[in-house]
């Protein structure tokens, strides 16, 4: 590519005149790596700071200097065999990292005050001939460490809990910033008054279980967030842009301005909304409507972000989507959606509405018993704080976290990122599959329907001088052979490829351009969804079938999941016959094909309607409503961005498996999760009675909240085991053509099962 | 029991150390990146500077 890369747009400017430029590596493979780059970046002129951030595969420049080139430093990197891809930190991510900080503050604090109070409060429960003044001393020092610790840590919930009770909700915070205060106060109280109880490390040992597992949550959410960020990075939302005087450059996609022109290639896809200035050609635009036929365009037309451009070069000017085009309308619909989306309660916000109320009650009663019974005002009241202390729900406010965090791991190992915080409860809901067509069951690329035909010579010959040319259907002959090495070929622009072999020239292109146009029309006349690639060397010729493809894995996976009790259910915007075949394939019985946006979402209102959880998967442009008013979604990491954001979860790959290892996962970190809150439920029906016999010491408090506390994270941490069944990979990090290259190689041998195709539906 | 007068501070004095020294490594962005931490210390780049 020739045209020059704007990096000025991406660079940062520190205050004191630091030059800041971050961006993902494509290409990193081992802690080696860290090493080679740095090291290979120190001695370019100007740098003053490289380095490699590993745990997120990013990279970070810094330069005061003029004299340092930015492009060279990419060009060194891309010599040794990485990639840089260039983005902007997202606010919402700079934030997290921010709230990540802080949690990890609080924790170091209430960490710092659990363990020199429990060193004091040891020493009181061990003397049991203390004597009071010393007790006294030990109680007030521990209120000095307690007091301005907890102001600071228990920060985080009582805002949150703050920020419910003004909203008029319960939520588990509010019992939990109550406890905390109480057990405070009461123990500051009772050191004041000489007497022989205080909590104070009951509260700070509270906290900091609770901050551990928040910051654990949290870290376990920014991984996930961080990886999407570097795949959206690599799937390099750059466009490049005309200016008046000709001249190219490749420019990130949120510095292109209205009004600017873009130049888009054959085989690229559109980075933008606009309309065509100049040019004509065929536009795959699958990825926005599900219609697999491709639509001519001339200038004047209004094109899409995501479409693929087929044939000749296009001009595109660039507009804001405006009056009634598809996409005004998908955002209408996706407004619609979004807002209306029931908001689902959380399991342990619904238990914690049921449980604030119980144990305030329970309290009450304590204290009234007491004071029936003819003890002091003071005696009832400890006698209730003990209750509300014991019960803080320090168990189950860990119950629902810990096995979160342990499930979004196992997730992200599967190659699945959660999107939304609730979404694994409500997957484990789900009792039906919807399934979009195009791109979703399909792979995204088109592939060779009829490989297993050809010669196997012919094949390689092909695929050779496949790799020369950039029109899509030449990428899917190459895709046969994804190890063969590109020959000298050169490329006539809307023919095809050609190339000398053996004295003889061989083509590869348009049937005319390999003069097949009879045979051509022939097959074309049979089937009109397939796109013909012909070749021609000396007498040898072929035709290649060019076909939208089942995903690798999409016939076991639907049958594996109509197997654990899931109904499926096809919803496409292409056309009916094409739907049709794919259905047959798949043996799915409820289909629907030439869907509108808003006839999905209409669609799936009607399931919900009938009391249907339905799980929704799509990756176009039209399932973006569709996906955000579904009882929860996913999409595959090559659908548009807007999609993405809609979805509940993304997963990684080529194949469809991550789907029901998502399934799997989510109904066994559910069980996880109702056993956990069994767990603390069970150590209330002990504690609590204890507490209001009046019994209760701050031994007992302490030992009980920690050990229920460490009962149930240790039960969550099963969850992290592999499911059975569901065979599991690794998360492919980088979705570059280089590395997906290299993936697909691994992947292939398998992918040639027959089965797998879509030739099984003729 | 006066020693104890002595200890009390003295043990919450190496806390508030530690914790003090936490909270620096966490402002100078050494938590930022763990898994390259972890390997990090095993490269042998200062040994190749002196050759």
């Amino acid at each position: 590519m020739t045209a020059a890369f704007d990096f000025d747009s991406l660079v940062t400017h520190g205050a004191d005149g630091v030059r800041r430029f971050e961006a993902a590596i494509d290409g990193m493979t081992c802690a080696a790596c860290i090493g080679e780059i740095e090291t290979g970046l120190a001695d370019l002129p100007g740098l003053s700071h490289a380095r490699v951030n590993y745990a997120n595969r990013r990279l970070v420049l810094e330069w005061r200097d003029e004299s340092f080139d930015l492009p060279q430093a990419f060009e060194r990197l891309r010599r040794m065999g990485y990639t840089l891809h260039p983005f902007e930190l997202a606010e919402t991510e700079r934030e997290e990292t921010e709230t990540a900080r802080w949690l990890l503050r609080c924790l170091a604090i209430a960490g710092f005050a659990a363990m020199n109070v429990m060193l004091l409060s040891v020493g009181v429960w061990a003397g049991l001939d203390i004597d009071p003044a010393t007790r006294d001393l030990f109680h007030g020092v521990s209120a000095l460490i307690a007091l301005p610790a907890a102001a600071f840590a228990g920060q985080p919930f009582f805002r949150s809990a703050f920020a419910a009770l003004g909203a008029g909700r319960l939520n588990m915070d509010v019992p939990i910033s109550l406890g905390v205060l109480l057990a405070l106060g009461m123990s500051v109280y009772e050191t004041l008054t000489h007497a022989e109880h205080a909590y104070f490390d009951s509260a700070t040992m509270l906290l900091s279980f609770l901050l551990l597992g928040r910051f654990l949550d949290h870290a376990m959410r920014r991984k996930t967030r961080a990886v999407a960020a570097n795949l959206a990075a690599l799937r390099a939302p750059l466009a490049c842009r005309l200016s008046a005087d000709g001249a190219e450059t490749l420019t990130p996609l949120a510095k292109i301005m209205p009004g600017d022109m873009v130049l888009v290639r054959p085989g690229e896809r559109l980075p933008i909304d606009g309309v065509i200035a100049t040019g004509a050609s065929r536009l795959d635009e699958s990825l926005i409507t599900g219609e697999t036929r491709r639509r001519a365009v001339a200038p004047g037309a209004q094109v899409y972000a995501g479409g693929m451009n087929y044939d000749g070069a296009l001009t595109i000017r660039v507009e804001a989507a405006n009056g009634a085009t598809l996409l005004d309308d998908i955002e209408r619909l996706l407004e619609k959606a979004t807002s209306a989306r029931s908001r689902y309660v959380r399991l342990a916000d619904r238990v914690s509405r049921l449980y604030a109320p119980m144990v305030h009650l329970a309290a009450l009663s304590t204290a009234l018993f007491w004071l029936w019974r003819g003890a002091s005002l003071h005696d009832a009241l400890i006698t209730a704080i003990c209750v509300l202390i014991i019960t803080c729900p320090c168990a189950l406010a860990l119950a629902a976290p810990a096995v979160q965090v342990v499930a979004s791991g196992a997730l992200f190992r599967a190659g699945v990122l959660l999107n939304s915080a609730d979404a694994i409860e409500r997957l484990a809901d789900a009792d039906m599959i919807v399934f979009d067509k195009t791109g979703t069951l399909t792979a995204p690329e088109p592939r060779v329907a009829n490989a297993g035909e050809i010669d196997a010579r012919v094949m390689d010959l092909a695929a050779r001088l496949a790799r020369g040319g950039s029109h899509p259907l030449a990428r899917a002959v190459a895709q046969e052979r994804p190890r063969a090495a590109a020959l000298e070929s050169r490329e006539e622009h809307g023919l095809g490829v050609a190339a000398m072999v053996d004295g003889l020239e061989a083509r590869l292109g348009s049937p005319r351009f390999c003069g097949l146009e009879q045979e051509a029309a022939s097959l074309a006349a049979l089937d009109p969804d397939v796109s013909l690639v012909a070749f021609r060397h000396g007498d040898a010729t072929a035709l290649f079938q060019v076909r939208q493809a089942l995903r690798s894995d999409a016939v076991e996976t639907v049958a594996a999941l109509k197997a654990r009790g899931y109904a499926i259910e096809i919803l496409s915007g292409d056309r009916v016959e094409a739907v049709e075949k794919i259905a047959a394939a798949l043996g799915v019985d409820q289909w629907s094909g030439a869907l509108k946006p808003a006839d999905k979402v209409a669609r799936l209102d009607a399931l919900r309607a009938e009391g249907r959880k339905a799980l929704m998967v799509g990756d176009g442009l039209n399932d973006a409503p569709a996906l955000a008013s579904a009882y929860v979604s996913i999409s595959p990491i090559d659908a548009t961005q807007i999609t993405q954001a809609a979805a509940d979860a993304v997963f990684l790959g080529e194949r469809l498996a991550p789907v029901a290892t998502t399934l799997d996962l989510a109904r066994k970190a559910r069980a996880l999760m109702r056993e956990n809150l069994a767990l603390s439920v069970i150590y209330n029906v002990f504690a609590v009675p204890l507490a209001m016999a009046g019994w209760l010491t701050p031994l007992i408090a302490a030992a009980a909240m920690s050990g229920s506390s460490i009962l149930v994270t240790l039960n969550a941490l099963r969850g992290g085991g592999r499911t059975s069944g569901v065979e599991e990979e690794a998360p492919p990090l980088h979705l570059s053509p280089a590395s997906q290259g290299r993936e697909q190689i691994a992947a292939f041998d398998e992918a040639r099962d027959p089965v797998g195709r879509l030739e099984a539906a003729e | 029991m006066t020693v104890l007068l002595f200890l009390i501070p003295l043990a919450l004095l190496l806390g508030l150390g530690a914790l003090a020294a936490f909270m620096w490594s966490l402002k100078s962005g050494q938590f930022d990146d763990l898994d390259g931490a972890a390997h990090r210390v095993l490269m042998d780049d200062d040994v190749e500077k002196k050759k």
